[in-house]
C-alpha cells in the first residue's frame, strides 16, 4: 500500500494547490533560465545566420558587436582582392528609434550589400528578398510590419517586401535589412538646416583660412554638397564581412588581412565570443545569481511545505510507529510525497510554461539540456527539502500517537 | 516458575518502576508493578487518573521503557529496565495489538486499509492482507463500511475498526486503553466481550485499562493501579 498517494488523495485539493504554487516557482526558474538562452540566442544570432568567415574592424577594436568600429568603404575592395577570399561584404548595423502610431518604434538596421547580398540568406516567413538598390526593406515580425507596408525613415519611405522571424538584435530590437546605400542614408540622414548649416560653416572656415584667402575661387566649392568635394571623407562602415573560399585556410586570409596597419580580423566565433563577454556576460550572470536565489528560495518553501505536511499527519507516524512500521516506510512516506510535489510542480511550470513564455517580450527559450539539468534540481531539492519533514517525523516518539 | 510455566504467561512484568525527572523534579509514576496474564486471560487494570495506569501500558507495550524492572512476553525478556533485548518496533508489529480510548485510525485511510496496513506492514502481500483485513471487519460487523474512511464512521465503528486492527497479525498480548471510553454503556459491553472472545479464541493475554466497572464480569483478572502502585483487589478471583 502506498501511503504517500493515500495521503494526497486524501488531501487532494490542498496538496493540488500546494504543487500549482510550487510549479509556478518553478517556471520562473524554469524561465529565467529560458530568459539566459533567449538573450544568447538573439545576440548570437546574426553572427551565427550571416555566414561570414572573417570579420575585420578598426584597428585595435573588437569589432562591431563589442564597440564602435569604422573602417572605409573602399576595404571592401581591398579585401576581396585578397587570395582566399570568395565575397567580402560590407557591414553597416545600428540602432534607431522612431515614433509610428504614436508609439516608439525600435529597429536594429542592417545594411546589405548589394547587389552581392540581396538577402537571400536570410530565413523569411513571408515576401521575398530585396530586388533593387533602394527604398525595400526585410523587417522582422516584432516590429508589427507586415509585406507591404511602408515606412518612413529618414527623407525616405520604404517598403517591407519580406518578413522575418525572431531576427532581433542583442538589445531585442527587431531587425530591418535594407541595402548598404540605404542603411546609411538612414543613419547620416540630417535635416535641411543642419546641411545649409554646414556649408556655411564650412565656407567660413574657407574664408579664414591661408588656402581661402590665396584661391578664393575654392570656397565656391565649400558651399556644394560634401559628396561632391573630394577632400571630405565619404561615409564609413562598421566593419567588412569575408567569405573564404572553399578549401582556402581561414587563418592564412586573417594572417594576410591583418598585416594591414588599419584592421584588425576575427573569426566568426571570435567575434561571437566578444559579444557574450562583453554585452551579455554581465547578464548571464545576473540571471545566473537571480536562478540560484530563486532556486534557493523554492527550496525552503518546498522544505517549510513539507514540513507542515509532515506535521499535519505527526499523529498518524506516531501510530504507524506505534504499530511497528519501520522507518523506512515513514521516510517513503515523506520522500515520495516531496517526489510528487517536485516532479508535478516541474511539469506545471512546463506546461504553464510553454503556454506563457511565448507572451514575453523577449524569446525565452527552453532547451532540453536546461531541461534536464533543472529537472536534476527539482528532485534534488525535493529531497533535500523533505530532510527537516523526516527529521521531525523521527523524532516523534509513538507515545504521541496515545495522546 | 519453570520455562514450561513461563511459556504459557502471555505477559509478566516484574517490578516495573518509572521514575520521570531527576532531584526536587523527580516523579515516581510507577513503583514495583507486578502482573502475571496468562495466555487467553482478560485483565482489567482500574485506577483513578493519574495512578500510573497509562505508564504501566506504555511499558508493557514498549512504548516507554521502565526506569527499572522487566518485561517478559511469552517467557522471553523483552525490556531490562530500559535496555532492549529485541528490536522494540519491529516486536511491537509482529506480537502486540494496541486499541485506545480515541480509535486513532489513521485518517486517510479507509478502515479496510487501516487494517490492511497492519498486516502488510508483517510481510504480507497487498492481496492477501486485504482478504484478512475484509474477513476482520466482517468479523467485527463493520465489514460493510470497509471503504469508509474514519471520519464516515461512527464512534462505534471506529473502535470495532481499531480492535480489528489490533488482531490484525494475531498478537500474543492485546493492550487497550480505555477502549469503551468514548461508547455508550451497550457499545461498550460489546467491545469488552469482543476482548474476552479474542483472548479465548486466540489466546493471546489482553490488558485493558478502564474506569467501567458496570462489565468487569467480563474480566478473568483486575489490577488496581493507586499512586503508582499495583494490587490485586481482594474480591478479584481469576475464572
Amino acid at each position: 500500500m502506498n501511503l504517500a498517494t493515500k495521503d494526497i488523495r486524501h488531501n487532494l485539493g490542498r496538496f493540488a494547490l500546494t504543487t500549482v504554487g510550487v510549479g509556478m516557482l518553478l517556471m520562473i526558474v524554469m524561465g529565467m533560465g529560458g530568459i539566459y538562452r533567449g538573450i544568447i540566442a538573439d545576440a548570437t544570432l546574426l553572427i551565427d545566420s550571416v555566414g561570414a568567415d572573417l570579420w575585420v574592424v578598426q584597428r585595435d577594436t573588437r569589432g562591431p558587436f563589442a564597440e564602435l568600429s569604422r573602417v572605409p568603404q573602399n576595404l571592401v575592395h581591398r579585401v576581396y582582392a585578397v587570395p582566399g577570399v570568395t565575397a567580402s561584404r560590407e557591414f553597416v548595423y545600428h540602432t534607431v528609434q522612431r515614433q509610428r502610431d504614436e508609439k516608439a518604434l525600435r529597429m536594429a538596421v542592417l545594411g546589405l550589400s548589394w547587389p552581392t547580398d540581396k538577402g537571400e540568406w536570410i530565413q523569411l516567413t513571408a515576401g521575398r528578398s530585396l530586388k533593387q538598390n533602394h527604398f525595400e526593406m526585410i523587417a522582422d515580425k516584432s516590429l508589427g510590419l507586415a509585406v507591404g507596408e511602408q515606412i518612413k525613415l529618414g527623407k525616405e519611405t520604404y517598403t517591407v517586401v519580406g518578413t522575418t522571424s525572431n531576427m532581433i538584435s542583442s538589445g531585442a530590437d527587431g531587425i530591418g535589412f535594407v541595402t548598404v546605400a540605404d542603411a546609411q542614408a538612414i543613419q547620416f540622414d540630417v535635416p535641411g538646416e543642419a546641411v545649409r548649416l554646414e556649408r556655411a560653416s564650412r565656407y567660413a572656415r574657407g574664408e579664414s583660412s591661408e588656402v581661402g584667402i590665396k584661391q578664393p575661387a575654392l570656397l565656391e566649392n565649400a558651399s556644394k554638397p560634401s559628396f561632391e568635394l573630394p577632400t571630405t571623407p565619404r561615409a564609413q562602415i562598421s566593419a567588412v564581412m569575408v567569405t573564404v573560399s572553399p578549401g582556402a585556410d581561414v587563418n592564412e586570409v586573417a594572417r594576410a588581412i591583418a598585416g594591414w596597419g588599419d584592421v584588425s580580423v576575427y573569426t566568426s566565433s571570435e567575434e561571437r565570443e566578444f559579444l557574450l563577454k562583453g554585452n551579455v556576460e554581465k547578464v548571464r550572470r545576473q540571471i545566473g545569481l537571480f536562478r540560484v536565489l530563486l532556486t534557493v528560495i523554492a527550496a525552503i518553501i518546498m522544505a517549510l511545505i513539507l514540513y507542515t505536511l509532515t506535521l499535519d499527519k505527526i499523529h498518524s507516524i506516531a501510530l504507524l510507529k506505534l504499530i511497528g512500521a519501520p522507518n523506512t516506510v515513514i521516510l517513503g512516506l515523506i520522500v515520495q510525497q516531496a517526489l510528487v510535489l517536485g516532479v508535478v510542480g516541474f511539469g506545471i511550470a512546463f506546461l504553464i510554461g510553454q503556454k506563457i513564455f511565448p507572451m514575453f517580450p523577449r524569446r525565452v527559450i527552453l532547451t532540453n539540456p536546461d531541461l534536464i539539468q533543472l529537472g536534476v534540481i527539482v528532485l534534488g531539492i525535493s529531497v533535500a527539502s523533505s530532510l527537516l519533514g523526516i527529521w521531525k517525523a523521527m523524532h516523534v516518539s509513538p507515545n504521541e500517537a496515545l495522546s | 516458575m519453570n520455562q514450561a510455566a513461563d511459556a504459557e504467561l502471555a505477559i509478566e512484568t516484574k517490578s516495573l518502576t518509572k521514575i520521570y525527572g531527576s532531584g526536587n523534579t523527580e516523579v515516581v509514576a510507577m513503583r514495583d508493578a507486578c502482573m502475571k496474564v496468562a495466555r487467553g486471560e482478560v485483565v482489567a487494570l482500574l485506577g483513578p487518573s493519574g495512578s500510573g495506569k497509562s505508564t504501566f501500558l506504555t511499558a508493557v507495550g514498549l512504548i516507554n521503557p521502565p526506569t527499572s524492572g522487566q518485561v517478559f512476553i511469552r517467557g522471553q525478556l523483552i525490556l531490562d529496565a530500559d535496555q532492549a533485548q529485541v528490536n522494540l518496533r519491529s516486536f511491537r508489529r509482529q506480537h502486540i495489538g494496541f486499541v485506545f480510548q480515541k480509535s486513532n485510525l489513521i485518517p486517510f485511510l479507509s478502515a479496510i486499509e487501516n487494517v490492511q496496513i497492519a498486516i502488510e506492514l508483517n510481510g504480507q502481500s497487498s492481496r492477501v492482507a486485504r482478504q484478512s483485513a475484509q474477513k476482520l471487519l466482517d468479523d467485527l460487523g463493520v465489514g460493510d463500511r470497509a471503504d469508509n474512511r474514519p471520519s464516515m464512521l461512527s464512534g462505534g465503528q471506529q473502535q470495532r475498526v481499531a480492535v480489528a486492527r489490533a488482531l490484525a497479525n494475531n498478537p500474543s498480548i492485546i493492550l487497550a486503553d480505555e477502549p469503551t471510553a468514548a461508547l455508550d454503556s451497550h457499545r461498550g459491553r460489546q467491545v469488552m466481550e469482543l476482548f474476552a472472545q479474542v483472548a479465548h479464541e486466540h489466546g493471546a493475554g489482553v490488558i485493558v485499562v478502564t474506569h467501567d466497572h458496570r462489565a468487569l464480569d467480563v474480566f478473568d483478572t483486575t489490577y488496581e493501579m493507586e499512586d503508582g502502585r499495583m494490587f490485586q483487589p481482594t474480591h478479584s478471583q481469576p475464572n
